[in-house]
């Protein structure tokens, strides 16, 4: 059973991710006005906005340690958020600054953290796989981490999920595969691609345990989750959860989803998991007064890390030609064997 | 080539974009061949991406204007089998950065299945993309790629810059017996929310028309330096001929439109007269495009070469912020510079 600390912290996790992808879209759009000119604004490229998503993100990592690995998709930011990235320099990199998680050369799809495991990839699905390479790496070195790959239900038709859903299960290893139903991948719903209704099914192909979370609920999501990270850290192999959440915003901004019906967006704009938990909080006996400080709590502190990667300097230019290799060939000297020899006598 | 001056001469009736020109050349030859149909992610009801199907479900219909599982691997293959079956499939990669996802299929099976059978099977299939960067989309979505698919035996490799030709190449693609990898970018397409520069909308013949793959176009005719490119940069690289004219030196350019087959002969030729050489590329500088010109010219015409320069992308992924993506990808100050550099030399 979740105690109320915990559910007060999904809160304040969820609120800040969904101010911010509100932010985010307020700063995309400015400079692109009145015509969309998508390398125009503060922020130019894709921006693949996660409203509605949040439940996953802080349900599942709530159950996360700083050595778990998680690798997302190009919808990252909430279960960044949750998983405990940098806020600061996360904006800095969406914003194409200097002092960003990658000093401007990743962006908002390929957000990296080492210092919390995480990493995210715009290719659909290929987050698995270094996922599995997480867990093996845990597992070879008889450590309790685990490895979360999230994906999109879109997601679930491709390759290197299926394949490493099986690497997984036949090597045990200690990761859990969480899709994130929202129902559209891009313009296509999930029943003309697939005929399969719930994405967990899939986990029976493989003989490994499947769930599906129906609603679009933290605190449904985080009962899920906390058995499929425990039988994880265990030593009982993976697990894979579907969750259902709600794309509120268009596949990208700009997205004009002249494909999705009025009625469907309306719906997801009104299961509203924020809300839900946010009722189950008064249900724990907690003031409206503390919910408050707590959503001004998680603005403040998306408005903070705004202000300041906007603030920050933009790369050098030249800065482009850094960063290929870890070890650039330019670096590397032969080594001398007569120096390591007399290396000693000094 | 009367026949293509004629259409030249229809063309001048209306301009199109180069999606619209492409989308007419799809939908001509799918009236004109059922066993025409398309595959990909997000091009029925969406229109593709960047539009390059638009419109085409309302005529068609869902069974072939086809979306697809995100199962590049499955869907890619079946346009291959569909093709050996005798079928002409075009199978559409949203993104060319997502080949990595279905390559086996597009290197191992489509295009080496015709020369491993002996040449008892064809694959007369269309795999297109689009490609390119200046938007600001880093290192997945952003590169061009041609010069990967190029350096690959068996697939024919086109990179159109405007809607006449985008609208030529793509029947003979359609028409072709042999895979053809047919690469768009997106900077030229006329999409609503990327705008395009001038030149790639161009007059389109309502008509049907082919441009034989292999016949680069000379685009502008010069006499002191050679510059040869394709896609965005022909544009680019017309543009700076423009400001160099200003300093008395007369570029000519030549857009190759296709990169298989390659047209060395209009090259040489025009590096014969002038002298000079200067390739200009959006992809990887090393082992690609301009690498293979320059030794093109230089294997049978050594002697013609005063100058050699290059501009391509720098050995590095493509960057997300705008001033280290601005530094990567060639621009027109940096075609004119070359271009200086070769002059002056």
């Amino acid at each position: 059973m979740v105690g109320v600390s915990e559910l007060h912290e999904m809160y304040e996790e969820m609120v800040t991710a969904r101010h911010y992808e509100e932010r985010l879209q307020e700063e995309y759009l400015d400079g692109k006005q009145p015509a969309f000119d998508i390398s125009a604004g503060p922020i130019p490229g894709e921006l693949h906005l996660a409203a509605g998503h949040e439940a996953s993100g802080a349900g599942v990592c709530q159950h996360l340690r700083d050595d778990d690995t998680v690798t997302a998709p190009h919808r990252p930011h909430h279960i960044a958020i949750a998983k405990g990235v940098d806020l600061k320099r996360m904006t800095a990199e969406i914003f194409g600054r200097e002092t960003g998680l990658s000093k401007g050369k990743g962006g908002h799809m390929h957000l990296f953290d080492p210092d919390v495991n995480f990493a995210c990839s715009g290719i659909i699905a290929e987050g698995c796989p270094p996922a599995i390479g997480a867990g093996l790496a845990a597992k070879k070195r008889n450590t309790d981490s685990v490895a979360v790959a999230f994906l999109g239900e879109g997601a679930i038709d491709q390759g290197a999920f299926l394949e490493s859903l099986n690497m997984a299960a036949v090597h045990d290893l200690p990761v859990v595969f969480v899709v994130e139903d929202n129902d559209w991948a891009i313009s296509m719903p999930k029943e003309r691609v697939t005929d399969v209704e719930n994405g967990a099914q899939r986990a029976g192909g493989f003989d490994l345990p499947g769930a599906r979370v129906d609603v679009d609920d933290a605190v449904s999501i985080y009962d899920a989750a906390k058995e499929a990270v425990g039988r994880a850290r265990d030593g009982n192999g993976p697990t894979l959860l579907e969750v259902q959440v709600h794309r509120r915003m268009g596949h990208f901004m700009g997205d004009p989803e002249s494909y999705r019906p009025d009625e469907d967006k309306a719906a997801a704009e009104q299961r509203d998991s924020i809300e839900r938990l946010a009722e189950d909080l008064r249900a724990h006996g907690v003031e409206d007064t503390t919910i408050q400080e707590s959503r001004e709590r998680a603005h403040e502190r998306v408005e903070e890390a705004i202000e300041w990667a906007k603030d920050q300097p933009e790369p050098d230019p030249a800065d482009a030609h850094d960063d290929v290799f870890s070890n650039p060939p330019s670096g590397v000297t032969e080594s001398d064997p007569s120096a390591e020899v007399t290396g000693g006598d000094d | 080539m009367a026949q293509q001056e004629e259409s030249e001469q229809q063309a001048t009736e209306r301009s199109l974009t180069m999606s619209r020109a492409m989308v007419e050349a799809i939908a001509h030859e799918m009236r004109e061949n059922d066993e025409v149909f398309y595959m990909g992610e997000d091009v029925a009801d969406y229109g593709g991406i960047f539009d390059s199907t638009d419109g085409l479900l309302d005529e068609f219909g869902h069974d072939r204007i086809m979306d697809v599982p995100i199962s590049e691997t499955a869907y890619i293959g079946a346009a291959v089998g569909a093709a050996q079956a005798g079928m002409r499939p075009i199978a559409e990669l949203m993104f060319v950065d997502f080949f990595g996802v279905g390559m086996d299929q597009i290197y191992n099976q489509m295009a080496k299945n015709t020369y491993m059978s002996g040449g008892s099977v064809s694959v007369p299939m269309v795999l297109t993309a689009a490609v390119g960067g200046t938007y600001n989309d880093a290192a997945q979505h952003s590169q061009t790629l041609y010069g990967t698919f190029a350096h690959l035996p068996g697939m024919k490799v086109v990179v159109p810059s405007t809607a006449y030709d985008a609208k030529g190449l793509m029947h003979n693609a359609i028409r072709d017996d042999d895979p053809v990898v047919y690469l768009f970018h997106k900077r030229l397409m006329g999409i609503g929310w990327m705008p395009a520069p001038d030149g790639p909308k161009t007059g389109v013949p309502k008509d049907d028309y082919t441009i034989p793959f292999g016949s680069a176009d000379v685009k502008r005719e010069g006499e002191d330096v050679t510059v040869v490119t394709l896609g965005l940069h022909v544009h680019r690289a017309l543009d700076a001929a423009e400001s160099l004219a200003d300093e008395d030196i007369d570029a000519e350019i030549i857009d190759l439109r296709t990169l298989v087959p390659l047209d060395t002969d209009t090259v040489r030729e025009s590096v014969a007269k002038t002298g000079r050489l200067v390739v200009v590329d959006e992809d990887y500088r090393s082992f690609g495009v301009t690498g293979e010109i320059v030794a093109s010219v230089a294997e049978d015409g050594l002697a013609d070469l005063e100058a050699v320069e290059r501009v391509a992308v720098p050995d590095v992924p493509i960057p997300y912020a705008r001033p280290m993506e601005d530094e990567v990808i060639p621009d027109t100050d940096d075609i004119a510079d070359a271009v200086r550099s070769a002059h002056r030399t």
